[in-house]
């Protein structure tokens, strides 16, 4: 029996000590930080709501994470600076209101913590989104038609938000649409800006 | 009696002494029929969930080349198939095999029957629907991105009650055992019958119900994800090697000091590893520094292990050819040493700058979970089914297919994306490598995958379909107790059950 609890504290004490120190100490020292002042006024980051919100949630549902990070990484380490996806190395303060953060692991594409500054375009989402070949040749990232509705085509003129094809990509029997949910995830994307700054390293 | 699929050679059976051989034959029987129905209810299930993660991961790989496959119906999107495959393959395959190994283990170690039937029914039948109700969610409803952690929280908080079961009935074994000495193997399954549902548990309170802030979650991410690899199906992988490679061979296991020495510098560094996988991350430096200190750490357990299996195989490699339990477990302790001390070299600074955010750490997590847990859980069936059910394998030319597909397999999956990961690590690290060219670069890697992966997946069929016959033939038989009809078959087989004595 003497040796049984010895095992047992020893196997309790292991894990809880680590818990302590990688997620409860953790946890301690970021709880403190609060959003920063803009040269605008406002405050960074903010909180996402409204259509933004539910743009996140799609985002996270869709599993986009598991191909794009949202974390810039350190000037001396990789080329995250030198491609354009950021100006310094993303903060814990970036994700004060990120419950869960959506850090990844994979890039199978590119990083998105920047992406409403390199790429603003409402459009040009809409249209990779619909199908990554139209903008992004051999691009293997998933088409999300699903996103999208088919209005049949008549002569009249097309509804003012359908998509606006290249002309090899055009669909000659149907007008496509956004959903509300494309318009929303769409809305996440042009908010994923993290260039204001902030003082000191993570 | 399929005699080549017999655990030893004829030639090789030594003479102990008939009456003492005859006791203990009848002993193992009877813990064997103890198990008999609860393990078969792990394993049987965990194959089919492993079915299913394949038909996913096929799905998933598929969808990496050729992005326009099944692309128009939402539940079938790249994200949801990925998410899908993982989590039944975690929490189907690997966790309900694994489960089923730990107990059948467990009775066999402490050399009593096995307890508790309905209660275990209850368990793997509450774990079957909340796997399949988790599953669905992720498929056609709602899930928050959080890797491995996926599944609703009403999926989650089902999987942790559950657990309680599986901790009374293995409690209830360990403190019935019949000699005061506790085996290797049994430090490793106390282990991590505690360490699973701590970790499953504080993890879920504190990211799904949001006890911890920002980038804390993410923390608390990777030090479950990673751990739940290195402390629960871990320990289970290496408890079945070091049973069944003494047992197999008939020999003790090389040294007991060095197995304690493994245990719990594994138990110390290993769960503090889980920062490496944040590694460049926006976290102040001290925690991934730790991890990275804490993952060369882990250079001791693994070597240790590696030379006590090794020294123990030493001059019995012939067996190999024999036994196809021996040929999967040493399969997955090979594998053990060479994704561990990969895992080491990922977790330097340097080396996670090129592989972090590469197919190169995806092809790290099949040396992993593949080519490590699944091949030693493997091995286990083939040793613990045909006692369970008191009869041999059908078909040695099936066993064979089965482990020639999925060694191949997974040596064609780890090496393409291996190669294909470092130097899409090596083209992302310079900026005037086109985005485009290096997704162009890596499609014939991914092909690659899709390749291996089906041949793991015949494989994966293959065993299914031994099992069925295994399963449909002793219902044909069965009447009364399958294992005492059968004991002079079992004579045979057992043989080298002496390892049992030692510290094995
Ligand atoms: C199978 C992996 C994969 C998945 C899943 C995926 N993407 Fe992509 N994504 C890529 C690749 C590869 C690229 C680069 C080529 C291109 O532009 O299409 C990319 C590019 C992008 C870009 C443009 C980035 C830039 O720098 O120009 C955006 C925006 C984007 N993806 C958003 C999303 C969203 C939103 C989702 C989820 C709905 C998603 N992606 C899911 C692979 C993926
Ligand atoms: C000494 C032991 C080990 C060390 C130090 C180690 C280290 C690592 C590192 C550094 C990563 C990469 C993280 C990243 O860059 O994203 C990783 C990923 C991974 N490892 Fe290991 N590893 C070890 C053993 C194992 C074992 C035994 C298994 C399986 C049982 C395993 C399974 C995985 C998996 C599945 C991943 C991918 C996780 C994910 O991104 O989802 N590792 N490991
Ligand atoms: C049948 C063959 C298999 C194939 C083709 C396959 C394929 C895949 C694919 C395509 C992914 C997604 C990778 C990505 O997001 O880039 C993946 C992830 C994963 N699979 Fe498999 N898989 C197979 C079997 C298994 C098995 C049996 C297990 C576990 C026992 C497993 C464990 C995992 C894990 C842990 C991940 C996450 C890796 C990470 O995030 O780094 N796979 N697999």
């Amino acid at each position: 029996m003497n040796r049984t609890f010895s095992l047992l504290i020893g196997v309790v004490l292991t894990v809880a000590a680590s818990f302590v120190g990688l997620v409860l100490i953790p946890d301690w020292q970021l709880d403190p930080l609060e959003p920063v002042e803009a040269p605008d006024g406002t405050l960074r980051p903010q909180a996402p709501t409204g259509t933004v919100a539910e743009g996140r949630d799609i985002y996270s549902q869709l599993g986009c994470i598991y191909c794009h990070s949202q974390q810039v990484r350190p000037p001396d380490f990789g080329s995250d600076h030198d491609r354009g996806w950021g100006t310094r190395q993303t903060h814990p303060l970036d994700h004060i209101h990120d419950e869960p953060p959506l850090l990844g692991t994979m890039r199978t594409g590119p990083d998105l913590a920047n992406i409403a500054v390199r790429q603003p375009s409402r459009s040009w989402h809409h249209l990779h989104l619909f199908n990554p070949i139209i903008t992004s040749p051999g691009s293997n990232m998933p088409p999300y038609r699903f996103l999208y509705e088919a209005v049949p085509r008549t002569d009249g003129a097309p509804p003012e938000n359908a998509l606006d094809f290249p002309p090899e990509f055009d669909d000659p029997d149907h007008w496509w649409v956004p959903t509300d949910r494309a318009e929303a995830l769409v809305d996440y994307l042009l908010s994923l800006d993290h260039t204001y700054s902030i003082e000191g390293d993570p | 009696m399929a005699d080549r699929t017999s655990e030893t050679p004829p030639s090789a059976t030594p003479k102990p002494d008939p009456d003492a051989l005859r006791g203990d034959v009848v002993r193992r029987a009877r813990i064997d029929a103890s198990c008999r129905g609860p393990v078969m209810f792990f394993v049987l299930t965990a194959v089919a969930w492993l079915l299913i993660g394949s038909l996913l991961a096929i799905m998933a790989s598929v969808k990496m080349h050729t992005p326009e496959f099944l692309s128009d119906l939402e539940p079938l999107t790249f994200g949801r198939v990925r998410t899908a495959h993982l989590n039944t393959v975690i929490y189907g395959w690997s966790s309900l095999v694994g489960i089923g190994v730990l107990l059948w283990l467990q009775a066999r170690l402490s050399r009593s029957t096995l307890r508790f039937h309905k209660l275990l029914y209850a368990v793997g039948i509450l774990w079957n629907l909340a796997i399949a109700a988790g599953t669905w969610a992720l498929l056609f409803s709602h899930f928050d991105s959080v890797e491995w952690l996926e599944f609703p929280v009403w999926t989650a908080a089902l999987l942790g009650v559950g657990f309680v079961g599986v901790m009374v009935v293995s409690l209830d074994l360990f403190r019935r055992r019949s000699k005061h000495h506790i085996f290797v193997s049994q430090w490793y399954l106390f282990g991590a019958v505690f360490w699973f549902p701590i970790l499953y548990v504080l993890a879920n309170l504190m990211i799904h119900l949001g006890m911890a802030t920002g980038v804390a979650m993410a923390t608390a991410n990777w030090w479950f994800a990673h751990n739940v690899l290195g402390i629960w199906f871990t320990p289970i992988g290496l408890a079945a090697a070091y049973y069944f490679i003494p047992k197999v061979l008939g020999r003790p296991i090389h040294s007991y000091y060095l197995s304690l020495l493994g245990f719990w510098t594994l138990a110390l560094f290993y769960n503090w590893a889980g920062t490496h996988h944040l590694i460049g991350g926006p976290l102040p430096v001290w925690l991934t520094t730790v991890g990275t200190v804490a993952s060369m750490m882990m250079f001791i357990p693994v070597i240790t292990v590696a030379i006590n299996h090794h020294m123990t195989m030493v001059g019995h490699f012939e067996k190999l050819r024999y036994s196809p339990t021996l040929r999967f477990i040493v399969f997955g302790a090979m594998s053990y040493t060479l994704v561990s001390a990969q895992g080491s070299l990922m977790a330097l600074r340097r080396v996670n700058e090129t592989t972090h955010f590469t197919h190169y750490t995806v092809a790290h997590a099949h040396l992993g979970m593949y080519a490590f847990f699944t091949m030693a859980m493997f091995g286990a069936i083939y040793y613990m089914v045909p006692r369970l059910l008191g009869r041999e394998w059908p078909s040695a030319t099936l066993i064979r297919i089965h482990f020639w597909t999925t060694a191949v397999g997974i040596f064609i999956y780890f090496t393409g994306l291996s190669w294909g990961g470092w130097r899409q690590g090596e083209m992302l690290n310079h900026d005037t490598v086109d985005f485009l060219a290096i997704v162009d670069y890596l499609i014939p890697y991914l092909w690659s995958r899709s390749l291996g992966g089906t041949l793991m997946t015949i494989g994966h069929v293959t065993l299914a379909i031994l099992l069925w016959k295994m399963w449909r033939g002793a219902e044909e038989e069965a009447q009364g107790p399958a294992v005492f009809k059968e004991e002079p078959a079992k004579t045979k087989i057992l043989p080298t059950s002496d390892g049992e004595e030692e510290d094995s």
